[in-house]
């Protein structure tokens, strides 16, 4: 018989039931006749007793027997044997050791960091106080009369003074032939090597889109991370981007928590305080880093970009807060950062200069030299370089003209930073140097790569160097006053994509981003950063020679096609060359039809004579 | 005693000797010809790589043992002769 009773009050007998009493203690355990122990935790006020004979708890198992029955009897089907080939002996290898399994183990990367210890005066015995001077001196004077002091300074005494009067005899630091001029070391060859990678800190891996440097000494990093594959965003993608110092890896050095992920961001080279970064909603944000990582300002959403913006640089102005940025809603907008927001100006890139939204083309690449503060360039997603003066008169007027240059987005567009006049175009599997001048093609162009580019940037001190980088995560270094059909320096950075890259501004370190965040950053070998002899000069010869090949070539085609144009006009007849391209598709198919059944037949025809001469060979 | 001191002014009067710091196996400085600050700085400082110079020594080979440390750098030399309970600390700037 069980009964569960309240915690506080004292078990009642119930009538009728003779049951042995047990003490009862605060949480309410009991037990029963049989032996069985129930306890209840907690104090409970209100009371159920159930009452149920013990015997009537389920029922025992009753086991009974019963005889063998045969479930299943598969005989032996000698038949099955011929199936079966008989091999005697039969190798087998047999190994007595002890099984042993392999097992790689990574502990978790370490996160170290520096401090300074200081040292007190310490050591002192408990009845010493350091800070009595009086209790030392008696300390030390104590010290002194010890038997085995004395013994121990004797003895090192004597060893000191021999090394003394060593250094004293022979100052092996001496510098002999200190008058004779340094060799000069021959060029290193051309090397690269990794300094550290900045990690993106979140769970969810984002790539890293753009990159800035600070533009006092460069010891700092700035790097946007967003996803930009469609629809990959997850829900617990961290939006911040970073600062990184380039000391220290292990954690950024600042945060910058947009409203959506950054894709741009550009140091203001003014204000090293300030910063400008696009989002991928559309909109602007401008930091003051000493004012936090919540953006300043972030420009109004109605009168933003309607994609995400792709390019923002910061211009050239008295007041310094002036900048603009592209995205591939058509647009070019410029801001002035003390009031987002509306934009000051604005520029659709419609080519048909009507400023038609629906036919603009998408800019995701923006250039802007402070040298030439009038021009500006923008790369657009269709690969057209549309070439802009900024202060045009009518709108109509400021695009000035156009470049076809690749056949996908221009990625990056930058000028030479010693020739404005050449610029450099990357999309597709090609990097292209541009000059202003020729229009219809580019003056020199890499081979297609094996695969797209992503990002490339001129080296700031070397006029011939430039980096780029590409989507099978190698980094190559072009020096075209070296080696122009192929890379200088080609190195593999990391396995996946390399999406962004800059470098700094004394062109020894560089900075790569890639798709799992992870931000690169490499030092290139001295001869690659430092100002050869006659480089400037020789380049400058170079990109007149290109220029001037690409002037003579563009004239040929020009008087080429005037010749044709006059040819058609006098004759209606098409020629048998292949420069038609005035025939309808029409005539074009009735001429292949000719064409085929003229050859078929000819052959046929050639086939029947052979067989005709075989069998009069034959019959002879 | 005056052993101890005679061998003390020897070794002060040798050429381009700085100073001279007597330090015990607690790293409290016995006897010192600098002022108290470097005094405590170089005590406390070398104690610990003579300590840490000594285990690497004995980590190499168990039967060998610290003799002496020399640190030389671009403005002077720090010599140590380290004995069971006390070590003797010269720094001399030997192009003197």
């Amino acid at each position: 018989v069980l009964a569960l009773v309240s915690a506080r009050s004292c078990p009642k007998p119930i009538k009728g039931e003779k049951k042995k009493r047990w003490p009862v203690p605060l949480l309410g355990e009991l037990c029963d006749s049989s032996g069985v122990w129930i306890s209840t935790v907690g104090r409970m006020e209100i009371v159920h007793v159930y009452t149920k004979l013990r015997s009537e708890f389920g029922r025992q198992c009753l086991l009974s027997d019963r005889p063998a029955e045969l479930l299943v009897d598969v005989p032996p089907d000698p038949s099955l044997a011929l199936q079966f080939i008989q091999k005697t002996p039969r190798d087998q290898a047999l190994q007595a050791c002890r099984d042993m399994s392999e097992h790689q183990v990574n502990t978790e990367r370490f996160e170290s960091d520096s401090c300074g210890i200081n040292h007190v005066e310490g050591g002192w015995p408990k009845d010493v106080n350091p800070q009595e001077v009086e209790q030392t001196i008696r300390f030390r004077k104590k010290v002194e009369k010890d038997e085995s002091y004395i013994n121990s300074i004797l003895q090192l005494g004597s060893v000191m003074e021999h090394c003394i009067r060593q250094n004293n005899a022979v100052d092996i630091y001496q510098v002999y032939f200190e008058e004779e001029e340094e060799v000069e070391e021959a060029p290193d060859a051309p090397s690269a090597k990794t300094i550290n990678v900045f990690r993106d800190p979140n769970e969810v891996k984002r790539t890293v889109t753009g990159l800035s440097w600070h533009p006092d000494g460069g010891r700092k990093l700035a790097a946007a991370y967003s996803c930009l594959e469609f629809q990959k965003t997850s829900k617990d993608m961290s939006l911040d981007s970073y600062i990184w110092d380039i000391e220290n890896p292990n954690r950024p050095e600042m945060t910058l928590k947009p409203a959506s992920s950054l894709i741009c961001l550009d140091y203001n080279p003014k204000d090293p305080h300030t910063l400008v970064g696009g989002c991928y909603n559309g909109q602007i944000a401008y930091w003051d880093t000493r004012r936090g990582s919540q953006p300043v300002e972030v420009s109004s959403v109605e009168q933003s970009h309607r994609d995400p913006v792709y390019k923002i640089i910061w211009l050239q102005s008295k007041t310094g807060t002036d900048t603009f940025s592209a995205s591939t809603d058509g647009q070019v907008l410029w801001w002035d950062v003390r009031r987002l927001s509306e934009p000051t100006e604005r520029l659709v890139l419609d080519l048909s200069r009507e400023g038609n939204l629906d036919r603009a083309l998408g800019a995701i690449s923006l250039e802007f030299e402070s040298t030439m503060p009038t021009k500006f360039m923008v790369g657009t997603e269709q690969g057209v370089v549309v070439s802009c003066n900024r202060k045009a008169k009518t709108p109509a007027e400021k695009i000035v003209c156009t470049y076809d240059s690749h056949h996908g987005p221009v990625y990056a567009l930058q000028r030479n930073p010693f020739f404005p006049k050449n610029f450099l175009t990357v999309g597709d599997w090609t990097a292209r140097i541009w000059s202003e001048d020729i229009k219809e093609s580019s003056i020199m162009w890499t081979r297609y790569q094996m695969s797209y580019l992503t990002d490339a940037c001129w080296s700031p001190v070397r006029p011939s160097v430039f980096f780029t980088v590409k989507m099978d995560g190698v980094l190559d270094v072009w020096d075209i006053l070296f080696k122009q059909n192929e890379p200088t320096l080609s190195l593999k950075v990391c396995d996946e994509a390399l999406y962004s890259l800059r470098v700094q501004d004394n062109g020894r370190l560089v900075a790569c981003g890639s798709q799992q965040g992870g931000a690169t950053l490499l030092e290139i070998s001295s001869g690659l950063s430092t100002l050869q002899k006659n480089e400037k000069s020789l380049l400058a010869a170079m990109f007149e020679r290109e220029t001037k090949r690409e002037k003579i070539l563009e004239a040929r085609q020009r008087e080429l096609r005037l010749k044709e144009r006059s040819r058609s006009e006098q004759s209606r007849e098409e020629d048998v060359g292949r420069e038609d391209g005035e025939d309808s598709p029409d005539q074009l198919i009735s001429r292949a039809q000719k064409d085929f059944y003229s050859v078929v037949e000819t052959e046929l025809r050639r086939r029947r004579d052979r067989e005709d001469q075989e069998n009069r060979v034959r019959t002879h | 005693m005056a052993e101890v001191e005679e061998t003390l002014k020897r070794i002060q009067s040798q050429k381009g000797v700085q100073g001279i710091i007597i330090v015990n196996s607690e790293g409290i400085p016995i006897k010192t010809t600098l002022d108290n600050s470097s005094t405590v700085q170089y005590a406390g400082l070398i104690h610990q790589l003579v300590m840490k110079a000594r285990s690497t020594v004995r980590d190499i080979d168990p039967q060998n043992d610290l003799t002496f440390l020399r640190v030389r750098s671009k403005k002077n030399e720090i010599m140590i002769a380290p004995d069971k309970d006390y070590f003797l600390i010269v720094i001399q700037n030997p192009s003197d």
